[in-house]
């Protein structure tokens, strides 16, 4: 029996190189894990979807079974779960961040 | 009831036996904690698995009762 949620989820972290899981928006993030990563992206200037799992609970719930991962936010990069807020920061903060970016093809936007 | 350091790092402790576990309380009031985790058992893993690693430890606290901790991990020198 297909998870729903899972396949909407699946379906998202495929057709888009990066996606960011996290509470509100981009404009208004709405916890301070949630915008720490949207500084560190926005920072890196490239391009990134989100997901505002305040809006949408069965997606709240269902990320963090899909990922094994208890909390929010959660970044995707092609496809692939990179981490939480603890994570996306450290990378950031000793270049894995960037360097995982140019090794999957991830340019900054101009 | 919030979760004290000491609970923490008993727990972690019960399921990573060699680890060495420093967990502090930011704010002293059991809303903020940061723990590093250090632990031959993680040789081998990325951070992901090795903070999933210390999630289950926790019993699916993170995310409930324990709703702001930030986790470093890492293997012995």
């Amino acid at each position: 029996m297909s998870n729903p949620v899972f396949d909407r989820i699946q379906n998202d972290i495929d057709s888009n190189d990066i996606v960011l899981f996290m509470k509100g928006d981009k404009m208004f993030p709405q916890c301070g894990f949630s915008a720490t990563v949207v500084e560190i992206l926005n920072y890196f200037n490239v391009a990134y979807e989100t997901h505002n799992v305040l809006q949408d609970e069965s997606l709240r719930e269902g990320i963090k079974q899909f990922s094994d991962w208890p909390t929010i936010p959660q970044l995707y990069v092609k496809g692939e779960f990179l981490g939480g807020c603890d994570i996306v920061r450290e990378m950031a903060a000793n270049g894995e961040l960037v360097a995982h970016f140019e090794s999957v093809g991830i340019e900054p936007q101009d | 009831m919030a979760l004290t350091s000491p609970e923490i790092e008993d727990m972690i402790k019960e399921i990573l036996p060699d680890a060495q576990v420093q967990v502090q309380d930011m704010r002293g009031d059991g809303s903020q904690f940061a723990a590093h985790v250090v632990s031959a058992q993680f040789e081998g893993k990325n951070r992901v698995q090795q903070h999933q690693m210390v999630y289950k430890a926790l019993k699916g606290k993170v995310g409930e009762e324990l709703h702001a901790l930030s986790l470093q991990t890492s293997t012995p020198e």
